[in-house]
């Protein structure tokens, strides 16, 4: 992992990136990837929940949430 | 997961269909699509049914039924879950990619949110890769009008080479043209040709490898581009299941044949 | 058909040669998907200014840290309000109907020269049990319902789910539980239906039996009652705002325990890890009145009316029939009453409100007529139509405050009703889940009623 790469979870709010790799496995790997998170997919940042976890973010025009037990599997370089 | 056809009571569901109660049903008609498109607004649009609706995922009734009569003829239609996908092996997804793979609709309308087109172009793509009898049924442009956004569907149709539809279910437009296209596609004497989806170089070869094969198993039952791929895939149950329906067939067959013989005797 | 096998195995067995030379197969698959799918909408969709700033500025509100959780309470507390004090008069007015209406009956029956007993049944058990369902239960479902579809179809809930799915999480449940239990304030058996969202059966089981904590529309009758009650022993004059302001603390106590149950249950009976949880947000949308209204009244007026006549009608006359056979001096509704007592009076209660609980398994909306025709004694559902006169009976019957307090605890707590119950066993398809079902919420009820009771009594407050 080279440093201008880091977990989805990291991304600042209202900042983009784009989808490096998806870690985890099984189900859960295959739900993130369904969702559109495939690499070369441009995710943005948009908002967290007032209790601070999950994260809403834009991915191919939908906004998803995703705790952060997700989003820490998945690897992006930050567009900005 | 080990969900099956048999587990998921998709054969069941199906006897029901074809007995059903009332009238004679003169096609069945699958309705799919992702959550969160108006796909259950659709559905009551053309049945007239009360079926509830709500703004958030996973709302819909598994497997609801209802019919409408166009142009002389009595059409079922089916309200498949709302799926993001149909490789995934939750149980919805399961459901609806049986149903549209056993259950040979004559018809499948894919349910797309026009401000969203993107995404849910996935689940339209991996619907025509199973039957090319499917639909695109473009909703909410109600929605896309008030965000601006501007949807090209004759190119959309000249890409896909399936029909598109534009709908904005709520205000129940375009549902006269579903309806047309429904019938043209469900009571066709060609088969429609949609563009075949083309993945990477190693994934092609792949497919190539053991299409033939597939093909000569399935007996042109089912589309073996699509099945050599969940088997790249890794996907043992479609396997299976393909397996016993094909047994089922050739039972039913050789009963019928059966059956034939035996009159020809009588006479 | 074995040779068919055989080929087929085959077959599988070439794929997974092939397979693991490709290495992640699926990966591929969905990544050529969705870039198709970019190439096609860049072919034919354009975009001129994009138009969802609004969206993202009611949700910079909808799930700010400021004013996130206020604003769902305070929601929460408008909806109440409203469903509260619009119901008022319909009731009133549909109460005066129908029991207008009963005395045409009773007339008829004496002019017909039927028997007391035959009077007794069908009139003053069976109808009024149905009429005072229909007019104390039709119009709050009336407006609750076009109110909570319309937060629906809104796009809000989602938004609910979002600012606490934390704090399920925390609880070993699923954030989609919120969805779950918001449905569950309409109707419980609706509720558990809903629960098919959550798609791991561990979190989906933990979400159904808890659902019994949010209190559906039967029971809000019940706790409008007792808070207008519990009120007036400290606020002369009823109070809607009061009474409203209290149910929602209800409501919120229910929600508390709800996750200390599920906490509980995700330790012991139902351990496992968090699920995945992916939750869309979509795009509010303004829905349409004129169609939710039609549909959430006529499904929900139909839905109410059949439950009417199916559960609280025969209720209704099984109640008459036991306060009016005697045994000795004393009817059979008296002496359940009498075993009762020992055991209501430990939880704060007495045996005739335990006594109407459990008669009131079918619906739970006649747990209050049952009761003051336990007190009445008269062998009738009598209407009080005033807050004041049910207080007095009550009062005259040993109530202190303390009372109306643990029936609210107890009502929001026990039991589901037989619908739910039954929905439950549907759902889950199996007798020990739906048993646990009933006795975890009623053994919570006990619990929570005891300790009050004793504390307040041994602070001598009561």
């Amino acid at each position: 992992m080279s440093v201008a790469e880091f977990e989805l979870t990291r991304l600042p709010m209202g900042k983009t990136a784009q989808v490096i790799g998806v870690g985890a496995d099984g189900l859960t790997r295959n739900r993130l990837l369904d969702l559109g998170l495939v690499p070369s997919t441009i995710v943005e940042a948009i908002r967290k929940s007032p209790a601070g976890d999950p994260i809403a973010y834009k991915i191919r025009g939908a906004i998803i949430a995703l705790r952060a037990e997700e989003s820490n599997q998945i690897t992006v370089r930050p567009i900005y | 997961m080990g969900l099956t056809a048999q587990s998921t009571g998709i054969y069941a569901f199906l006897e029901e269909l074809k007995c059903g109660s009332g009238a004679q049903t003169n096609a069945v008609i699958a309705l799919a699509g992702n959550p969160n498109t108006g796909k259950s607004t659709v559905f009551n649009g053309l049945t007239g049914l009360k079926q509830h609706t709500g703004n958030w995922p996973g709302k819909t009734v598994i497997l609801a039924k209802g019919n409408y009569q166009y142009k002389k003829k009595n059409i079922t239609l089916v309200d498949l879950p709302g799926t993001y996908s149909l490789l995934a092996n939750s149980a919805d997804e399961q459901v609806a990619r049986d149903f549209i793979c056993f259950g040979d609709p004559d018809a499948t309308v894919v349910v797309a949110d026009s401000t969203c087109l993107e995404r849910n172009l996935n689940l339209v793509l991996q619907v025509m890769e199973i039957t090319p009898k499917t639909i695109l049924c473009v909703n909410l442009i109600d929605e896309a009008k008030r965000k601006k956004i501007e949807i090209d569907c004759t190119k959309l149709e000249e890409i896909l080479g399936i029909p598109v539809v534009p709908t904005a279910a709520r205000d129940k437009v375009g549902l006269k043209d579903l309806k047309e296209t429904i019938h043209k596609i469900a009571f066709a004497k060609k088969i429609p040709q949609p563009k075949q989806l083309a993945y990477n170089q190693d994934i092609e070869a792949a497919i190539y490898e053991i299409q033939q094969e597939v093909e000569r198993l399935l007996q042109g039952r089912f589309n073996s581009r699509w099945v050599a791929m969940r088997l790249l895939d890794g996907d043992t149950t479609i396997i299976k299941e393909i397996l016993s329906y094909l047994q089922r067939m050739k039972m039913d067959q050789e009963e019928g044949l059966g059956k034939c013989l035996e009159v020809e005797c009588c006479e | 058909m074995n040779n068919l096998e055989i080929e087929f195995n085959q077959l599988v067995g070439k794929a997974q040669t092939v397979r693991n030379r490709l290495g992640a197969v699926r990966d591929q698959i969905v990544k050529g998907l969705y870039q198709q799918a970019q190439y096609i909408a860049g072919e034919v969709v354009k975009t001129h200014d994009r138009r969802d700033d609004l969206d993202r500025k009611i949700d910079n509100i909808v799930t700010s840290k400021f004013f996130g959780y206020p604003l769902m309470i305070a929601l929460l507390s408008l909806v109440f309000w409203i469903t509260i004090t619009g119901a008022n008069y319909p009731s009133a007015m549909l109460a005066d109907l129908l029991f207008a209406f009963q005395d045409r009956l009773t007339a008829f029956f004496q002019w017909a020269g039927a028997p007391d007993w035959l009077h007794g049944v069908l009139v003053l058990g069976l109808y009024q049990g149905l009429a005072w369902v229909v007019s104390v239960m039709l119009p709050p479902m009336a407006i609750f319902f076009p109110l909570f579809t319309f937060l629906e179809d809104l796009g809000y809930l989602p938004r609910v789910a979002f600012n606490l799915d934390k704090l399920f999480k925390k609880a070993g449940a699923h954030g989609k539980q919120v969805l779950t239990m918001c449905m569950g304030f309409g109707c419980n058996a609706a509720g558990v239906i809903a629960c098919r969202i959550i798609e791991s059966p561990r979190e989906r089981l933990i979400a159904m039996l808890t659902n019994n904590f949010v209190p559906c529309n039967g029971r809000f009758p019940t706790l409008i009652a007792m808070a207008a009650v519990l009120m007036g022993a400290f606020v002369s004059g009823y109070n809607s705002f009061a009474a409203s302001t209290l149910v929602a603390a209800v409501v919120v106590f229910g929600i508390l325990v709800t996750l200390a149950v599920s906490w509980v249950l995700s330790k012991t009976m139902l351990k496992g890890v968090p699920s995945t949880f992916t939750l869309e947000l979509p795009p509010y949308r303004w829905p349409k009145i004129g169609t939710l209204l039609i549909r959430s009244i006529l499904d929900r007026t139909l839905f109410v009316l059949m439950r009417a006549v199916i559960v609280a009608a025969p209720a209704g006359a099984v109640t008459w029939i036991l306060a009016n056979i005697h045994i000795g001096d004393l009817s059979i509704l008296a002496h359940f009453a009498g075993w009762l007592q020992g055991f209501g009076h430990l939880i704060g209660l007495d045996g005739y409100i335990v006594m109407a609980f459990i008669l009131g398994l079918p619906a739970n909306e006649i747990v209050v007529p049952i009761l003051i025709m336990g007190y009445l004694s008269k062998g009738a559902m009598l209407e009080l139509d005033s807050i004041e006169a049910l207080r007095q009976v009550l009062i005259n019957n040993g109530w202190t405050w303390l009372t109306p307090l643990n029936m609210i605890l107890f009502s929001l707590l026990h039991f589901p009703c037989a619908t739910t119950l039954l929905t439950i066993r549907q759902e889950t398809q199996s007798t020990k889940w739906t048993l646990l079902s009933a006795l975890i919420p009623t053994a919570v009820a006990i619990v929570v009623c005891f300790v009050v009771t004793q504390l307040v009594r041994g602070l001598g407050l009561v």
